[in-house]
């Protein structure tokens, strides 16, 4: 981008300084021009993320000698381990994402409440930035060092409460991953649902009070309608940030292969079947599908969200 | 296609942080039921968010049984064992290449651009924001699927570079650009940029002038958000490095864990702090964040 946008020599370009002063045949000769410009950001984006969702794709159709085949959907839909990974993400992703909304939109009010400019709001940000979209294997760690053999929580139960043979497999099954997983889907509802309740204005809640309304009915008719779309939507961005995560997952189970993510990252790694080379491709392809339908449906939402919040 | 609306938020800098309300301290007037109801949530809600922190920080932090009292002590131990590991540094020092690596690259592939669609082609504006909220619909383990051939192809084709970890950086900056893109965009929509390119134009000044003199200077705070939230991924990444097999610091902290937990729970809460400190600083001492907030309160109800 820096070559095109730098080297387009200075005194020509001054020449016609500003849009105003040139006429339409020299904007649209300048236009292609301008459009050069983008050429670069758009080969990267097109050459690491593109072309690799590309290969995934037409891959998924592919032998390994790039013959043409369904063998690895029909694999996809007929092998019961593959059946079951999916459906275990999507159970993961759909529990977690109720959970993470309703707590994370609880807080976000809670924190939306207080003084706009105070520490607690920024600190409760920060925090749930960090834990939101940077954790992966570290919030493993975390719950490993509460709740894992020797975590602060077990050892608690364990010498204070005296229940010596407390077991603790429960976090390295899907129950943990549960735990674990609301503890990155709280913050990031928080953050994706705060501007939401920011636009919630005063008016509103006066008006509310002035016609007698108590703080029930403002929920009940105002505010409940008005964040019903938003809500609706973070829940669908909330599933989708589950069903796609893998790093926590690995870190917590990292023998088998649970999740579809884990079962992709297993075909990628193992000495796979010979004939499906190409499975974990159409695995792959069978995520973007429901990550872009899901997606999709949330665009739709976000559309109508913005009607009222801004 | 505009999923953008609420994903902005997922910025800290760019979104949430930005808005804030007029109604200033309208929580005094809560009754006080509901001030009850939101003492018990954030009790709650941020119990449960920080219980397992301290525990890291429990956890780390104990020493061995003092042999004459029985009791156990605390210690430093798990922290001063983090340079026992030479594998640990290296990871250390190989992810924070990598994070300059990929800051360098983001800011010279989004800043030109983004400056570039928003004076002079706006059509495209819609374009390079798909583009760049992209990766938030494709799993990174899809990416990684994906991109494993070419991987495989640089390896053997760009000599030593091509199959070093620094090559993450690549993949690292497309999965940093709908951070970045909103952190800058925020910026962007804070100033007239148009106008004051038009302005640095009409004065002789080329582009490269426009844009790194005049601009630049002016989008400071979203440039610095776009760089912490890239800093920030790149020390947390562990999904791409691990299939790709290059040792980053969360690779070898998941490997580590296994032999000698306690080093890999110091580790990741050092990670987590260094983490949060970037992220609150940005929060509270970014340039540029006043503007935005006088903007906010000038948008009609």
């Amino acid at each position: 981008v820096t070559d095109q946008s730098t080297s387009m020599p200075a005194p020509s370009s001054s020449a016609t300084a500003g849009p105003a002063s040139s006429g339409a045949g020299a904007s649209r000769f300048k236009g292609a021009g301008n459009y050069v410009a983008l050429i670069p950001f758009h080969a990267y984006v097109g050459l690491f993320l593109v072309l690799p969702t590309l290969i995934v794709t037409f891959g998924a159709f592919q032998t390994s000698d790039g013959q043409f085949t369904l063998d690895n959907l029909r694999a996809m839909f007929t092998t019961d381990v593959f059946i079951d990974s999916f459906a275990k993400s999507i159970q993961l992703g759909v529990i977690t994402a109720l959970i993470g909304a309703v707590f994370g939109a609880l807080l976000a009010w809670a924190v939306v409440r207080g003084d706009p400019n105070g520490l607690l709001r920024q600190f409760v940000i920060a925090a749930s930035g960090v834990l939101a979209q940077f954790g992966g294997v570290m919030l493993a760690f975390a719950f490993l060092a509460t709740f894992g053999f020797n975590g602060l929580v077990t050892l608690f139960v364990k010498n204070s409460l005296g229940m010596k043979d407390l077991d603790v497999s429960w976090i390295y099954s899907m129950a943990g991953l549960t735990v674990v997983y609301s503890y990155f889907q709280i913050p990031l509802m928080l953050i994706v649902f705060l501007p939401s309740l920011d636009g919630l204005r005063q008016e509103w809640y006066d008006a509310s009070a002035s016609l007698g309304g108590g703080s029930w009915s403002f929920w009940r008719h105002v505010g409940g309608p008005i964040l019903a779309p938003s809500f609706l939507g973070a829940l669908l961005l909330l599933f989708t940030n589950a069903f796609s995560a893998y790093a926590t997952a690995q870190a917590l189970i990292s023998q088998g292969c649970v999740l579809v993510t884990q079962q992709i990252a297993c075909q990628m790694q193992s000495e796979v079947v010979i004939g499906q080379e190409n499975v974990g491709k159409a695995l792959a392809l069978g995520m973007i599908v429901i990550v872009s339908a899901v997606m999709a449906v949330y665009a739709l939402i976000q559309r109508r969200a913005s009607r009222w919040v801004k | 296609m505009s999923f953008t609306g609420e994903l902005g938020a997922a910025a800290p800098e760019g979104g949430a942080l930005v808005a804030r309300p007029k109604g200033a301290g309208k929580g005094n007037r809560a009754p006080a039921s509901q001030r009850a109801v939101r003492i018990a949530v954030l009790f709650v809600v941020l119990g449960y968010l920080i219980v397992p922190l301290f525990a890291m920080l429990e956890f780390s932090t104990r020493g061995d049984v003092d042999p004459v009292t029985k009791q156990a002590t605390r210690s430093l131990q798990s922290y001063a064992a983090i340079f026992d590991h030479p594998n640990l540094i290296d990871g250390i020092v190989t992810s924070l290449q990598i994070a300059a690596l990929t800051v360098i690259g983001m800011l010279i592939l989004l800043v030109p651009t983004m400056v570039w669609t928003v004076v002079r082609v706006p059509r495209m504006r819609r374009v390079v924001e798909f583009l760049c909220l992209l990766p938030l619909a494709i799993p990174a383990i899809v990416i990684v699927v994906g991109i494993a051939p070419i991987y495989r192809f640089m390896g053997q084709h760009l000599g030593a570079f091509g199959a070093s970890a620094l090559t993450l950086a690549f993949i690292d900056i497309i999965l940093v650009l709908p951070y970045s893109y909103r952190a800058i965009d925020s910026s962007l929509r804070s100033i007239d940029t148009a106008t004051l390119a038009d302005a640095a134009r009409s004065l002789g000044a080329g582009w490269p002038r426009t844009i790194f003199q005049v601009i630049v200077p002016n989008i400071r705070g979203g440039i610095l958000s776009a760089s912490v939230l890239a800093i920030a991924l790149v020390l947390g990444e562990y999904t791409i490095s691990s299939l790709l097999s290059f040792n980053t610091v969360q690779v070898v902290i998941l490997l580590l864990g296994k032999r000698d937990a306690f080093v890999s729970v110091a580790v990741s809460l050092l990670a987590l702090v260094f983490a949060f400190v970037l992220l609150f600083a940005i929060s509270r001492f970014a340039p540029g964040a006043d503007r935005r907030t006088e903007r906010t309160a000038e948008e009609p109800a």
